[in-house]
């Protein structure tokens, strides 16, 4: 019997600090043993439980994309105990990682159609690895339209700031990138909050769906310009974040109503979180 | 229907042959209470108690295990990599339990051992475990588990099923495990009719001793949201000081933690019962919590319990009854009467 509490061994590839904060920064982890790397195949909206000897375990999405291959990639915030001992670990270093957790966007249903991308702040790891995947030339033709609209607070919290430019300069992705506020007099994309950008833009919600991951605040007001773009809440999607440890759906704390959010989520379309208890 | 009876004075040899092939464990009295314990001899095992304070969960889902353990040591090529702690899955037998005990082994498996979600020790301990189970004769004024789907003399999560008839014990087998445990034994006899008429009296008086506390029926078919709304939470809550007393007690309470603890350049990596109760379990690291409200943390026991778990697996609900939260309850709040508050939110009167 597989253990699924046990973490397959991984060691820090490289380690990128990713905002001018300093809180966030990018792990490349590779797995010791190469079959494990077969073991853990994703789907973009997953997450994994990064796991530290000494430290315990944290749920964290998986940044990367399964068209990138050899290794996997976490973006941390630091917040707590394991993020903070994680973000003074350096390459070479050991250590763990379960999974793949969850469910994950839901790639056959959105086949075909136009995709808008809402996130916000750090919320854009999982964002970031199904932007990769969608743009990767064996899946870009699935897809129709994509609309990305991310946000951050100023410039230098933006996460993967060289993939953002990079996409900018693609005619196959329409980037919305946007800060609320910013003094540098060379910032040439949009200023405003995500949800005012995402009215000014508003891309077409025929025959679309939207995801939206970020903020709570960012959330709450950037649904209702969804709702009226047309998006009905069956075709909007979103990620929740909750405090996690077994990640495989038997340790209780996720738990909302019939659902844990691990096992049966983190991902949810609006139309189902609205039958849900509201206790995330 | 009993199988085989055994005179009282024969019993203590059956123990003894059981701990020939088995780990045995039993309700051992300690101070006021019984627990069950790993028996060293015959006369260790205490089978004249009401019901153990804690439940048998720990034998299955210990309070706190070594789920892996690691070196941190700097000259350890192995340093950092988890590796999985020795467990003894060696055969043994649980000798006294309660029916409704026993029967929430079977909730607790629609947790731990499903088609998707595998637990590994959980389910290797059930394998290895027999369960001989003590039909209550004389169940306690707590005790509503002819409510929740089981009763005093449920047999239904055992292998064996003992009913004490005074000076003896008639024995009911029910699997291939409980078949081996009279199989290895000696002393027994046919259950005579009169053996089979005290037990069916034993039974119908114990099951009439045992009041209806609430009807889990008229729950399950409540709106859920509307439930989670409804008013009565507020009133529910007002007394709870969140001690978690009654999920530690609880059979059917498995939420867990995960914890590692360091000394020196050792660690281990913890499993450890949890509670809905506490304000960290739910707690984000960013400060958020999603249920910082005491209000929120009770509504979620006595909702994942009652309703959600219905909810989520088509019948039954995660309580059997044993009434450890009722007796054990330092401002006693009484499931009892939230059942009966969650059949009709409308009302709040006891009847």
């Amino acid at each position: 019997m597989n253990n699924p509490y046990l973490p397959y061994p991984v060691r820090i590839e490289s380690v990128i600090t990713e905002t001018e904060d300093r809180n966030l920064k990018t792990f490349k982890l590779v797995f010791l043993n190469p079959e494990d790397e077969a073991r853990f195949a994703y789907t973009p909206g997953q997450f994994g439980m990064l796991s530290v000897a000494g430290q315990g375990e944290i749920p964290i999405g998986i940044a990367s994309s399964p068209s990138e291959k050899g290794f996997i990639k976490f973006t941390v915030n630091k917040v707590g105990k394991v993020t903070s001992h994680l973000h003074n670990m350096k390459a070479g270093d050991i250590m763990g990682v379960r999974g793949p957790m969850g469910n994950w966007y839901p790639w056959d249903v959105l086949e075909g159609k136009n995709l808008v991308i809402v996130g916000g702040g750090f919320a854009f790891t999982t964002l970031r690895s199904s932007i990769v995947y969608m743009l990767d030339p064996a899946n870009r033709s699935r897809f129709g339209n994509i609309d990305v609209v991310y946000g951050a607070r100023n410039p230098g919290l933006l996460l993967y700031r060289d993939e953002l430019a990079e996409w900018e300069r693609r005619d196959d992705i329409n980037m919305h990138i946007t800060v609320d506020s910013t003094n540098d007099p060379s910032w040439k994309y949009n200023v405003g909050f995500v949800p005012a950008v995402t009215k000014q833009k508003a891309p077409s919600a025929e025959n679309s769906y939207a995801i939206i991951c970020g903020p709570p605040i960012m959330i709450k007001f950037t649904l209702p310009v969804l709702t009226e773009l047309g998006f009905p809440p069956d075709r909007i999607i979103s990620s929740l974040e909750m405090r996690m440890k077994c990640g495989i759906g038997i340790c209780g704390r996720c738990n909302l109503g019939t659902e844990y959010v691990c096992k049966d989520g983190p991902v949810f379309t609006l139309e189902k979180l609205s039958k849900l208890p509201n206790e995330y | 229907m009993s199988d085989m009876f055994i005179a009282k004075g024969n019993f203590p040899g059956v123990i003894e042959k059981l701990m020939s092939r088995y780990r045995v464990f039993a309700p051992v009295k300690n101070g006021r209470y019984q627990e069950f314990t790993a028996i060293k001899e015959a006369g260790e095992a205490d089978l004249d108690f009401k019901n153990t304070r804690l439940s048998p969960k720990g034998l299955f889902h210990p309070q706190a295990e070594r789920m892996f353990e690691y070196s941190l040591a700097s000259d350890d090529p192995q340093a950092g990599i988890v590796k999985e702690s020795p467990k003894d899955f060696s055969p043994r037998v649980i000798l006294g339990i309660r029916p409704c005990d026993a029967h929430a082994f079977r909730v607790d498996d629609a947790n731990f051992n499903t088609d998707t979600i595998k637990d590994p020790w959980w389910i290797r301990r059930r394998e290895a475990t027999t369960l001989i189970g003590l039909a209550c004769n004389a169940p306690c004024a707590t005790c509503f588990c002819t409510s929740m789907g089981t009763g005093p003399f449920d047999a239904s999560g055992l292998d064996a099923m003992l009913v004490d008839t005074g000076d003896g014990y008639a024995i009911e087998v029910l699997t291939e495990k409980g078949k081996n445990v009279l199989g290895i034994t000696s002393g027994w006899e046919s259950a005579s009719g009169e053996i089979e008429a005290k037990v069916a009296g034993l039974r119908q008086a114990a099951e009439k001793s045992i009041g209806k506390a609430f009807d889990p029926a008229q729950i399950a078919p409540r709106d859920t949201l509307e439930l989670f709304n409804a008013p009565i939470w507020d009133e529910i809550q007002f007394a709870c000081i969140n001690c978690g007393t009654c999920t530690f007690l609880c059979p059917t309470c498995w939420c867990f933690d995960i914890q590692d603890e360091v000394q020196g350049d050792k660690g281990d990596r913890l499993r450890l019962w949890d509670s809905c109760m506490f304000p960290l379990f739910t707690f984000h690291g960013s400060g958020h919590n999603p249920r910082g409200q005491k209000t929120q943390r009770v509504r979620q026991r006595f909702m994942h319990k009652l309703k959600y778990y219905n909810d989520k697996y088509g019948s039954g609900t995660s309580c059997v009854g044993c009434g450890r939260c009722v007796q054990a309850c330092p401002v006693n709040i009484d499931i009892r009467q939230v059942g009966r508050q969650m059949a009709s939110p409308g009302c709040s009167c006891p009847a």
